[in-house]
Formats: C-alpha cells, structure tokens, sequence
C-alpha cells in the first residue's frame, strides 16, 4: 500500500489558455496541488474561477481550443517511475490508460452526464472492458456489484435500465459507479452534488466519504460550497480567477482564514450560529470576465483591504507548492 | 468611474443593439446584408436602372447576346455598344442582325428613354445610363435579348421588384400567422398548443408543391396582374408560416419560465401586456434570423411556381417568368444568357441564407 | 409504446383526410363544375352533348347535392379506388397515371437514400473538425447548395450535358426501353438513369441536412456525457461515434420526415425539366388543361405516399431512441 503521506499526483504551475476569437485566454495560473491516498483535497471558488478547467487539464480531455501551456501534472511523483501527464500526447494509449484506469471523473450533472442511449449497464461495461476486459459475463456481474457497492438497489434488474429511468439520486450513484469501474486510484469529484437535493447531497457525499476511505482514494472534491468543504476536506484550495489564493488543512482555513477573498466567501455561508436577522454577507462586485483580468491581484477590485499603488499594479507571488499559505500582499506582510 | 459606466451602457444596450454588436463580427452576413440592401435599392430604382422598356419587343433584335461597352477608342475614354446592322445568312436567307463597328453609339448618364413613375407617383424618362441615338432597334444590351428582342437586363432589373417584394409580402403575413399561432401555442400551452402543433405537423407532412400548384392553377385566367400577385403572394406564406411559428413558440415555451415574465404576472400584467410588452421584444432578434432565413423559401417558392407557368403571368415580369424563357435546351443551347436570369436568384437566396444564420447567431450566441 | 404508435397511426389518417379535402378543394376550385369543363372539352374536339346528358351526368357525380355530399360520394368512390375518368385522355385516371406515381416513388427515395449517406459522414465531419479547413469548404458547398433551386440546378446540367456533351441527360429510360414492358433489363436501365435526377433532387436537401446533423452534433458534442466518455479512457473516435454522434442522429433522423414531402415536392419541377415520366409532367398538364380528376389524383396519392413514407421513418425512429421507445416521448 502507498505511503500515506506521499502524494500520488502532483500538480505543479500548471497554466491553460484557451484561444477564442479574441484572442487567447488565460484560464489557469501557477496552480499548484498535491493529492494523497485517503485524504480529501476540497477546491473551492465561485463559478469561472478554473475548478472544472484543472480537473480536465489533469485528464487532458480540454476542449479544443485549451491548452497547457506551462507547469507538470506528475503521476506517482514519489515513486520510481513517476510520469508527466503533460508530457503524454493527449489521445495516446498511455493517456487513457490513467483516464479511468487511474483517475476516475465524477460529474456534476447526473443527467447530463450519462448517454440516454444506451442502458446503465452499457455504459458501465464499456468502462470495465477498455483497461482490463474480463470478457462480457464477468463485465456485467462486475457492473451488477459495483451497482450494488454504489448502493443501488434492485442492482440485478437497474443494470439493464436507461439513465433517464432512474431518479437524479441514483443516477449520480451510478455517475460513482462509472468512475470506480476501472478501479482508478485517484477521484476528481466535480461538483458531484450541486444538482441534487439536501437529503440526497448528504447521502451522496457519505456514499463518497465511505468509498474513498475504504479504498483509500485520493479525492479532489471541487465545490462552490464552503458547508461540502467543510463535512469533507482534508485540505482546501480556493481559487479565484484561475489562480489558487489560498491553500491549507481545513482547520485553519475556516479557524484562521488568511485571504481575504476567504474571509468574504465564509462571511457569505449561512450559518446557525450567526445573529438572528442579521444579513447575510455578499462579496461586492462580480467575478471579473477572465479575459478582462485586473492587473495586479485579481481580487484587488473587490477585496476590502486594497492596498492603492500595490495590489492593483503587481500580482502577490503564488503560495509555495507543497506549502501552506495564501497568495496576498497582507499574508506576506504580516510573514515578514 | 469609467468602468461602471460602460457596464450601465452595456445594460441600457439592450437585447437588439447586443444582438447588432453581436452580429458586426460575422463578415460574411455584414457582406450579405449590403448585398440585400442592394438588391432592395436596385428593386426600388429599378425603372432608373433599366436602359430599354422591359415589354417592348422587337422582333429584328431577336436573341441577340450579350454585347459589352467599349470604353475606350482611339479617342481615349469614350464608352460606347455598336449600332445594330441588317444582313442576309446566306444560308437560310433569313435577315439577321449583328453589332456594326463602323456605327459607335455612346453611352450616357441621365439620358432620356421610356417613360415611368419614379417611386410610382413621380413621372419622368431619365434613366442612369443609355445610348443617345441610333434607330429603334439599337440599344445597349448588356444581357442579351430574347426571343421578342426585349432587353434582358432592363427585365431582370425590373424582376427584381416584384420577386422581391412578393417575398418580403408573403413573409410578412407568414410571420403574423406564425406569431400569432406560434404565439397562441407558447402562451397557453394545453389543448390550443396540441390543437395548433398538430395542424403544423399536418401541413409539413404534406408535399406542398402539388397541392399549391392545384391552387395556383385554379386562379382564374381573367384576374389581372395585380389580383394574380396577391393570390401568389397569399399562396406562397401559407407554405411558410410553420417554420416560424415552430421558433416563436419555442422562445415563449422559453420565455415563460423566465424570472421577468413570472415578476410580470406577479405585478398583475395582462396576457396580452406580458406578451407584448415583455415577451415579444425579449426575441425579436430571433424572429428577423427566422424572417431572413424564410425568405429565400418565399423567393424560390415564387419563381419555382412562376417558372412552372403557374405563379404570376406574362406581362408581369418576375425571375421565374424570366427563367420560364430559359426552359427548353434547344433555345438555352443557341441563347444560353438566358439563364443569367438564375444568377440574381442565386446570390439573393445565398445572401439571405448568410444573413440570417448571421442573425440567427448574434441572436443566440449559446443556442 | 403503443400509445404512440397509436398517435402517429392517428396523426397519419388525419393528415390524409386533410390532403383528401384540400384534394377536393383544388378539384372544385375552378369555376363551373366538371361537366361545365368536360362539355367546353368537348366542345373544343368539335363534339357535343344535350343539356339533358349534361344533367344526367351532373346527377351521376352527385354535382347536384350539398358539397359535403359530394365530398362523401367522391371520397367513398376513391377509397374504393374509383378516381374517375381523366377528361384530357378520355381513360380512368388510374390507367393514365400508370407506373409515373412509382417512378415518382423510387426517385425521390433514391434521393432520400443519397440525402442520407452524403449528409451524415459530412455532417459528422464538419461538426468534429469545426472551424477547419473542409468545415469551411463544405459549409460553403452547402450554402451554395441551398441557394440553387433544384429546377435551377436541373436546367444548368441540361444545358451543359447539351452544349458539352452533345447528348441529352433527362429521362428515366433509354429510348428502346421507354415503352417496353417491365423486364429485368428495363429495371437495370431505371438504374442507370437515376443517380442524376436524385442527385439534382438531394442537393438542397443534403446540403440542409448536412447543416442539421453538424448543428445537433455541435450540440452534443459540448454535452458532459462527452467528458464522461472520454474520462473512461474510450479512444476519441468511438467517444464520437458511439455517445454524441447516436444522440444527434435521433433528429437528424426525425428531421427526414420532413424532407421527404419536400422531395416529393422538388421531384415534381425537376421531373418537369429533365422530362422524367414521373408524375410531375402529367400533374402540371392535368393543371392547365384543368383536368381536376387527373390533377386531384396525382395530389392525392403523392400526399398519402407521403404520409405513409413519414410514418415508415417515424416507427424507425421510435426503433432507435430507447426513450420513446419506453416512455412515449422524448
């Protein structure tokens, strides 16, 4: 069994761009992150901020018009035989062999995520069968019981039944399924309960807890929810604009909170502590477009604390990889 | 404080001025839409443009080609077509006409030729360009002639009026009836919308040309120019209207789920306010992509018709009476310009085509 | 499952009542009725009947009860594959239409056929490479496609097989074949000659088809079961084929139903041009001669072919997407 503390995926200054009409577009920034066996990494920002670009830009299924433009995305980085994804083509054997085969991909939107062409039971076989075909038969009872470990019930009849026949519950259940058949070893979960209701988000998010514990998998759980983050990540990652502001074990950032951009994404978590009608904070302003990115610190235009002349001229350095810390002049000044 | 600014600018913009923004960045529909404009413009000065009387026949300048402008001689600038000269085959014996280089006709601007109505209620005889002099049968014939020696370019100029606004008049009823109905449908769903989409299905399942040309066939002999282009016009949007009621009551199947129509209806705003006050300018833009892509339909449902001898009648001159000319190979083989009558109807279908899928994605970026 | 077989199965019998209507419509459309025009027929070969025929032959036809009835007498007459006599050709309609509403069949599912196995490899293409080189080129094609009208496209290759090749490009059959009966031969013959009348016929609908399928594939394409797909770890190729390109077929291949009328429709004209002994010549002859029984026939079986034809493509439809198949609707 892997060392628990050695990482079994390194990401290291990676940096996307995407070419549009305009011109290219800087999507990702000197991201920086480590997954480990067994521990959860929770990557929290608004939406736009890059979540969902760092999770495919590690699969290298980006669109078209993305690329990676700098940085490493090394697998097994602790071992003998580490390997740079970037340097692998994108459609090579190689490549997919680790897509599935050793990071599995779960989806936000259950039902857009899953053919309604084809039974569940299709769909998950294809999985099985392109890394290691044990032929059909056995295919299909392996389809049969990771249904049944997903916590599916009826899993016998449910394997043969089309996506748009089951409930959104069961089939993010199966979007799980999906992403364990081949039995990868790393998960990059995005969003995987944003579209469900309450009682189903906690039953999912226990199902995740229990799967990745169990088999000690690396879990990149992406969000926009400060309260997922908190039933679940080991360490936390926030992002803004395409860069990661901040980066710590869950205690401190929700104990002592260092970027200021943190500070206003808790301020604006209902809480049942808070004051009774209080209001609940909002950030001012909106996430800028990223092709009209402020110069300097991308947050400087809505940060409280803007420091004139500094934050709105030059970018505070990232956070070390591998580190701890946040990405603001304020950190760094109180640091020094 | 710029920055704001722009933003409430932004806002103010509007869903047409956005879609306008929008719709600048497809070169091809900008180069579209001139080209429309300009069939327009020539459709409005046609009579202007036109160097010879459209209906006068000349049987000694039968099927004449095409016959350039000199523009040069030894004089320098000096545009000028060649007379036409009388002289026997001497095979068939027949008397033929043919360009005489010894004669030089000039061409002018402003000359004066046939009379008309500029805009239907000026009377004048200017016309841009012409040749001063020469005989009765001289002319510049810059496509030709056909069989009665009438001038095809002077023709295909004029066409352009009534292909053109028989599109335009048959779209506008096709879009009432399909805002309408695909309105009627959107809005109150249930029964009225199963009613109104089965009648669509049923018209579309149907093969139309058949049943269109039944109807145009049966339009009296005795109606005159006028009565015969509304029935064609009539007849032609009753083939068009479903396509665009399809799109408008997708949008308001869209539109009625949307934040600022629920708040509408919550403040108490009527149906027909909601739908005309909040709904309809909500996707205009939508409506003149699926106006502009119904039109070359329109245009070639006309000309297909007129081209059958079914649609609108000689001595009314459309591209379809014009290519009807251009049927049989044996006359195309010895006066093959006849078919240049096709070129206009190819560039104005292909221009609309352009400027509604221009339209249409300006209007709707992500759909 | 059944309850929409039994939709369509309704939707269809009710389109054919419509076109029956319409069809009636158009027969009585001009003025006087059809003994007035068969008289003034007559009348123009020199020959002539007494008011007293003329007014048997109207009770005869029922021209003398309400037009519902005479709808009803018509309609029960037509069913009973009674379409009446042709005035122009003083033979049963049926005999004079012949084998033309066959031929019309076969052209326009040739056309149909070709529409299919051009548009979609190309569709597909365009909507995968988008924004390359041959998207643009095809786009292009397709552009110019639907902007020529068939008729148009039809007398272009006339005059240019004419001009160039000295031969004429129209007809379904050689000369020595036109009137023979029907062999083995004659049929091979019909084969040969149809590939240029569907090619004319499919242009404008494949190159809208093309446009369907590269749209519908554009959609999917950005559909997160793509990503799904390709997280597997599945070669791009088949992620394509096998997720996005299923999906898009469904209406690409709906939309067929509404490309086939129209077909119908445009083998009509370019029947005409190309002298095709389909229906189309007849149809247009029926018009003008004002032969309504001939006329209201053609469009009659050409809307019920029709129909029946989008009725084939909509059980095949049902056949191939799993979620009408199990629920209903899609």
């Amino acid at each position: 069994m892997a060392d628990l503390d050695k990482p079994l995926l390194s990401v290291r200054d990676l940096a996307v761009e995407f070419q549009q009409p305009g011109g290219s577009v800087r999507a990702l920034e000197s991201i920086s992150i480590d997954l480990r066996p067994g521990r959860v990494l929770g990557v929290v920002g608004e939406s736009g901020c890059g979540k969902s670009v760092t999770a495919r830009a590690i699969l290298r299924i980006l669109d078209r018009n993305g690329s990676i433009t700098a940085g490493k995305v090394t697998l097994d980085p602790a071992t003998a035989t580490p390997t740079d994804l970037t340097a692998l083509g994108a459609q090579s054997p190689e490549m997919r062999e680790v897509r599935g085969g050793r990071i599995g991909l779960i989806f936000q939107e259950p039902m857009a995520a899953l053919s309604m062409q084809y039974t569940v039971g299709n769909q998950l076989m294809e999985a099985i069968r392109v890394h290691r075909d044990p032929g059909k038969a056995v295919a299909r009872q392996r389809a049969i019981n990771l249904l049944r470990e997903v916590g599916i019930p009826r899993p016998e009849s449910r394997v043969d039944a089309y996506p748009f026949q089951l409930s959104g519950g069961l089939r993010q259940r199966v979007g799980i399924a999906l992403a364990l058949a081949a039995e990868p070893d790393i998960l990059i979960a995005d969003e995987p309960t944003t579209a469900l209701d309450v009682t189903t988000q906690a039953q999912i998010l226990a199902l995740l807890r229990r799967l990745q514990t169990d088999k000690k998998i690396a879990l990149m759980l992406i969000t926009h929810d400060m309260g997922v983050i908190a039933q679940m990540a080991d360490d936390v990652a926030v992002m803004y604009l395409g860069r990661i502001i901040e980066y710590a074990p869950v205690g401190e950032v929700f104990g002592a909170p260092r970027h200021p951009y943190t500070r206003s994404l808790l301020r604006s978590v209902p809480s049942m502590l808070a004051k009774p009608r209080s209001r609940l904070a909002t950030i001012g302003g909106a996430v800028p477009q990223p092709n009209a990115r402020p110069k300097g610190c991308p947050f400087h235009p809505r940060c409280p604390d803007m420091i004139v002349g500094r934050c709105d001229t030059i970018a505070p350095a990232p956070v070390p990889p591998g580190s701890v810390g946040a990405s603001c002049f304020l950190v760094e000044d109180a640091a020094a | 404080m710029s920055g704001s600014l722009a933003d409430e600018r932004l806002a103010e913009a509007g869903q047409l001025r956005l879609t306008w923004w929008r719709f600048k960045r497809h070169k091809l529909a900008v180069i579209s839409l001139f080209i429309v404009i300009l069939f327009y413009t020539i459709a409005i000065f046609a009579d202007f443009l036109a160097t010879a009387d459209p209906h006068a026949t000349d049987a000694r300048r039968s099927y004449m080609p095409p016959q350039g402008i000199h523009l040069f001689d030894e004089n320098g600038f000096n545009p000028h077509v060649y007379g036409l000269k009388g002289q026997r085959d001497m095979k068939t014996f027949k008397m033929v006409y043919v360009p005489d280089p010894s004669r030089k006709l000039q061409v002018e601007f402003f000359v004066k030729g046939y009379e008309y109505d500029l805009f239907g209620f000026i009377p004048t005889t200017r016309h841009l360009f012409g040749v001063v002099g020469g005989t009765p049968v001289d002319g510049v014939f810059l496509l030709g002639t056909d069989q009665l020696g009438r001038d095809l370019y002077s023709r295909l100029v004029v066409a352009t009026r009534i292909s053109l606004s028989i599109g335009l008049a048959s779209v506008t009823i096709s879009l009432i009836l399909g805002v309408l109905l695909g309105g009627l449908s959107g809005l109150y769903g249930g029964i009225i919308d199963t009613i109104i989409q089965r009648v669509i299905e049923v018209i579309r399942s149907i093969p139309t040309i058949p049943l269109w040309m039944g109807v145009a066939a049966a339009l009296p002999n005795t109606w005159t120019v006028i009565q015969v282009y509304f029935a064609i016009t009539l007849i032609i949007s009753l083939i068009g209207w479903t396509e665009l009621a399809r799109v408008v009551r997708g949008r308001f199947l869209a539109l009625r789920e949307e934040d600022f129509v629920i708040a509408a209806e919550l403040a108490g705003a009527g149906q027909m306010r909601i739908m005309l006050r909040h709904m309809l300018p909500s996707f205009t833009s939508h409506i003149i992509a699926a106006v502009s892509l119904a039109l070359p339909a329109m245009i070639i449902s006309e000309t297909s018709l007129s081209f059958l001898g079914l649609g609108l009648r000689p001595p009314a001159i459309s591209w379809g009476i014009l290519l009807q000319d251009a049927q049989n190979v044996q006359v195309l083989a010895g006066a093959p310009w006849l078919l240049l009558a096709a070129v206009p109807v190819v560039l104005v279908i292909l221009a609309f085509n352009f400027l509604g899928d221009g339209l249409r994605d300006a209007a709707d970026p992500y759909g | 499952m059944l309850m929409y077989i039994a939709r369509r199965l309704a939707l269809a019998v009710v389109t054919c009542v419509a076109i029956s209507v319409l069809t009636f419509i158009i027969i009585r459309l001009p003025p006087g009725d059809f003994v007035d025009a068969y008289i003034a027929n007559l009348a123009s070969t020199g020959s002539n009947i007494t008011a007293d025929q003329a007014q048997a032959m109207r009770v005869e036809y029922g021209l003398d009860r309400p037009v519902y009835i005479q709808y009803t007498l018509w309609i029960s007459r037509v069913v009973g594959g009674d379409f009446g006599v042709s005035m122009m050709w003083r033979r049963p309609v049926t005999e004079v239409i012949g084998d033309r509403l066959w031929l019309t069949m076969i052209v326009s599912l040739s056309a149909l056929f070709l529409t299919w196995i051009i548009a979609l490899p190309i569709g597909i293409y365009s909507a995968v490479r988008q924004y390359s080189i041959g998207d643009y080129f095809f786009t292009m094609v397709g552009f110019i496609g639907l902007a020529i009208p068939n008729f148009l496209l039809a007398l272009i290759l006339m005059y240019l097989g004419f001009r160039y090749l000295g031969l004429s490009v129209g007809g379904l059959f050689s000369a020595e074949y036109a009137q023979a009966p029907w062999s083995f031969a004659k049929a091979w013959d019909l084969f040969k000659h149809i590939p240029l009348p569907a090619c004319v016929l499919a242009l404008a609908g494949t190159a809208h088809q093309i446009r369907i399928m590269r749209a519908n594939l554009l959609d999917e394409l950005r559909k997160p079961y793509v990503i799904t797909a390709r997280a597997k770890g599945i070669p791009e190729r088949r992620v394509i084929m096998k997720y996005p390109v299923r999906a898009a077929l469904n209406p690409f291949a709906s939309s067929i139903a509404y490309v086939f009328p129209y077909l119908v429709s445009g083998s009509i004209i370019v029947s005409l041009v190309l002298g095709l002994p389909t229906v189309g010549p007849l149809l247009l002859q029926a018009l003008v001669a004002q032969d309504m029984f001939l006329a209201g026939t053609i469009v009659l079986l050409l809307g019920v072919m029709t129909v029946v034809g989008t009725l084939i493509s909509d059980l095949l439809l049902m056949w191939i997407e799993p979620r009408l198949r199990l629920t209903g609707h899609s």
